[in-house]
């Protein structure tokens, strides 16, 4: 099970080839979206900027989680660092199992899990030129009771 | 039977999104006496001068989560964790 970090546009394509399994009936995949605005300011632009040996390690522990909690057959996760504009992919997850809910169920844990626990960091650039980094302000609400015990670190606002 | 901690020792520190704003540097290389990740965080005046709190961040020492408690040894790679937005 792969999770990368890319400077580079996302390919599609090649992700899907990633999860592609002879024993799977169904496949589900996440794209997270640069939009053009959050909590009602108008954003231009993120700026994505990851701790690279941890990022892909915990990233890896999250898709062996998702595979041994939802028998997925395959499980891949790209995200992408550096500067991004309104439009972008700056995370795709795929999901391949036999059956489709545990594909879904799986999908949904990946994302979950990347935006709680792995070091990557996301700063907005606004309309009006101001720049801030997301979450960073203020302690973040109270973990999930889904988490895995060793997992410490709480949900962040779900903004994808 | 670990080894014993020395007094002094050299860190290497990697700083990403508010905490290196805060320290105004990607990296550094401190020789500290902190014997823990807290004591050394505590040393760097990240509270004071960052407005970090440690209640609300993780740590890793050499590429792994690890306790605020935990042992620091000569030669050990830190990075202080604020809360994560990815996605």
């Amino acid at each position: 099970m792969a999770f990368h970090l890319t400077a580079n546009p996302i390919d599609l394509a090649e992700c899907r080839r990633a999860v592609e399994d002879r024993s799977a009936g169904g496949f589900v995949s996440f794209e997270g979206w640069v939009r053009d605005h959050n909590d009602g300011r108008p954003v231009r632009a993120l700026e994505y900027e990851a701790y690279a040996a941890l990022a892909e390690r915990e990233g890896a522990r999250i898709l062996d989680e998702a595979c041994a909690r939802f028998g997925a057959a395959r499980v891949a996760a790209v995200h992408r660092t550096g500067h991004l504009v309104v439009g972008d992919l700056a995370v795709w997850v795929g999901v391949s199992a036999a059956h489709r809910d545990a594909a879904f169920a799986a999908c949904r844990y990946v994302i979950d899990e990347v935006k709680r626990r792995v070091p990557i960091w996301k700063r907005e650039h606004y309309a009006d030129g101001a720049a801030e980094w997301v979450n960073a302000s203020a302690p973040p609400p109270p973990a999930s009771s889904s988490a895995p015990a060793s997992a410490a670190p709480s949900p962040p606002r779900d903004d994808a | 039977m670990e080894p014993p901690v020395a007094l002094e020792k050299q860190v290497h520190l990697q700083h990403f999104a508010v905490v290196r704003a805060a320290r105004g540097r990607a990296e550094e290389t401190v020789t500290t006496a902190a014997q823990s990740p807290r004591a050394l965080f505590a040393e760097l005046g990240l509270a004071a001068h960052g407005g970090l709190d440690p209640s609300w961040l993780r740590v890793a020492i050499n590429d792994a989560f690890c306790g605020w408690d935990d042992g620091l040894r000569d030669g050990d790679r830190v990075v202080f964790i604020a809360p994560v937005s990815g996605g």
